[in-house]
């Protein structure tokens, strides 16, 4: 009998805690898919968030650190200047490395840090109960915006890969959504190439992934997607920023 | 080993290379900047990492990357910097990495002065970031001991897995003095089978740098375990200085280069007939308190002084535990104490106690 489906061995056994319909354990088995396919799980070290995906680090089958909120750019960088021939990623929603660690974020990818980062977008701060994202879009609303997002008073939502593309050191960026098999097809290309321009040494490398959260969206898990789909990308354009002629 | 003139932030760089130190990520920040920079000069050639960091913020994440990685590394700042870098000291105190950090302490609070002061001793011993943890707190009074001191330190550090901050101030940092490179004791020190490299070299056995505990249990377990490291610290680790405190009328204390003010001030008492003993705490943390207890019964009177409003002296009153009184002398904002008013100050409280 022809095993057709298992789980990847990049991942740990146990059980997940996200909510259901959460995205994030999509993105987690393609970062594990990825990691196995290139044969580097036992050559890699991940650096886990503050937020949702906290406990990345008990996902993730290979070692890791666990950062301060909004750091792990910056614990990675230390990281891989001591293991240069090792491969280091880090997991990362919006409110951790869009708001309180944008400057980590954009000083790796300034100094073209050899590492790889997986950008959760999901439009809200999930862990902490639904609170406005830097990433959370204009009328959404969010715990601590009950009206919805008003641009006149906060601002408009930041996009992240638009933002990064400007930088020499970043030379690997794309935004990607999971709401649908074609897109987490495309998702895991972009993160397969994102993992393999950090080890043929080309810089930094970064995949936004679009994310849904029923939970804090107070949407069932389909609806979310669709939500996704109609509110998220217009908003942030799927497609490939910046690549380097030898990944493609 | 000849003697070499260096000053003191070089020095530092200098021991740190010594003692086997790979990297070094800092940001500019007056009176510490020629460490960074000596750092960026000397770690190249020999296969280091230099890392100017976009801020204090990131050049202590990195730090506890490094650490976490296996790596003796390390960072240094003066003030208003090291209480940026707190929130990562305590992830660092928390995930149990070895690593040194230097503070030149400035005058504060807030943007405060960039002369010489004692004022982050509180923050230094008594916590400083968020939770139950303590730093190891090295406290040199000329750049030969500083230099001795890092060399420890990291030793110190690997031995308890516990980062260990060397506390200076601006005079320690910006003078210049001979110093020679010494091997400090030897110790026990185990291999890092706890660093992140990747499983390949753990059989497969994943390593995790962490302070989380989101059960109760667990994180109470985990101060637990801290708890009876630093107990074990206190037991091993205390060191201080006795200057003439054998039938002292007064022991004064002063850490750093007040101590050598100090000094010069108990010559001049003597000049007078005035007996004045000093004890000098070189570990602030484990302080030295038992040094108090057979004082206490010799003395009439102590006599703290301090680059700052007074806070060392609290340390001091719980190791004379009330058998007799202790006053306080200081300075503060980049001033820095005269032996003169050291003098007049004892003479009035012997006057007093008399």
């Amino acid at each position: 009998m022809a095993v057709v489906f298992e789980r990847t061995k990049g991942l740990t056994p146990g059980t997940m805690h996200y909510c259901p319909g959460c995205n994030h354990g999509i993105a987690h088995r393609l970062v594990g898919e990825v990691l196995e396919e290139l044969n580097i799980i036992d050559n890699t070290i991940a650096v886990a968030p503050v937020g949702c995906s906290v406990f990345a680090y008990e996902y993730f089958n290979c070692d890791a650190h666990e950062a301060a909120h909004g750091r792990a750019p910056a614990v990675a960088t230390g990281i891989k200047r001591v293991h240069p021939k090792n491969v280091v990623f880090t997991y990362q929603g919006d409110g951790d490395l869009a708001s309180i660690g944008l400057a980590e974020i954009v000083h790796a990818a300034a100094r073209g840090e050899k590492i790889t980062v997986i950008f959760i977008n999901n439009a809200i701060y999930g862990m902490t109960g639904g609170q406005m994202a830097p990433t959370t879009l204009v009328g959404q609303k969010a715990t601590t915006a009950p009206y919805g997002r008003d641009a006149g008073h906060c601002g408009y939502p930041i996009r992240i890969s638009e933002l990064l593309s400007t930088i020499e050191g970043a030379t690997f960026i794309e935004r990607v959504s999971v709401h649908d098999p074609a897109n987490i097809r495309k998702a895991k290309k972009a993160i397969t190439k994102a993992f393999k321009n950090q080890i043929e040494g080309n810089g930094f490398s970064l995949v936004e992934v679009l994310s849904t959260c029923p939970t804090n969206w107070g949407l069932t898990p389909v609806e979310s997607l669709s939500w996704l789909r109609d509110n998220m990308i217009p908003y942030y354009p799927l497609g490939n920023f910046k690549s380097p002629k030898e990944v493609e | 080993m000849a003697k070499v003139l260096m000053k003191g932030n070089e020095a530092i760089g200098a021991a740190a290379i010594k003692a086997g130190c790979r990297y070094f990520f800092g940001y500019p920040i007056t009176p510490s900047s020629e460490m960074p920079e000596y750092m960026s000069r000397e770690l190249p050639k020999i296969g280091g990492v230099f890392l100017q960091a976009e801020s204090e913020i990131a050049a202590i994440n990195m730090l506890y990357g490094a650490a976490g990685a296996g790596a003796r590394a390390m960072t240094g700042s003066s003030s208003p910097g090291i209480s940026l870098k707190q929130e990562g000291i305590s992830y660092i105190a928390g995930a149990e990495l070895p690593c040194v950090i230097v503070n030149m302490v400035r005058g504060g609070p807030g943007l405060g002065s960039i002369q010489p002061s004692q004022s982050d001793y509180f923050q230094s011993t008594k916590g400083g970031g968020h939770g139950d943890y303590r730093l190891v707190v090295l406290a040199p009074d000329s750049v030969q001991e500083t230099v001795d001191l890092v060399m420890e330190g990291f030793d110190i550090a690997d031995q308890y897995r516990n980062p260990v901050l060397i506390l200076g101030d601006g005079m320690i940092g910006q003078m210049m003095e001979p110093v020679e490179f010494r091997d400090p004791p030897k110790r026990n020190l185990l291999p890092k089978d706890w660093a992140t490299t990747g499983t390949k070299d753990s059989n497969g056995k994943r390593r995790i740098i962490n302070s989380l505990y989101i059960e109760a249990e667990a994180c109470e377990q985990m101060n637990l375990r801290l708890q009876k490291k630093y107990d074990e610290i206190t037991k091993n680790e205390v060191k201080y200085e006795s200057f003439n405190t054998e039938n002292a009328e007064i022991i004064l204390t002063a850490y750093g280069t007040t101590s050598r003010i100090t000094k010069n001030a108990i010559k001049m008492l003597e000049k007078e007939g005035i007996k004045a003993g000093m004890i000098r705490p070189i570990t602030l943390w484990p302080f030295p308190y038992a040094a108090y207890e057979k004082a206490a019964d010799t003395a009439k009177a102590f006599l703290t002084i301090e680059m700052s409003m007074g806070q060392m002296v609290e340390d001091v009153r719980i190791g004379v535990n009330g058998k007799k009184p202790v006053y306080f002398y200081g300075r503060c904002g980049g001033m820095v104490p005269e032996p003169a008013a050291i003098v007049e100050e004892v003479k009035e409280i012997l006057g007093g106690v008399k």
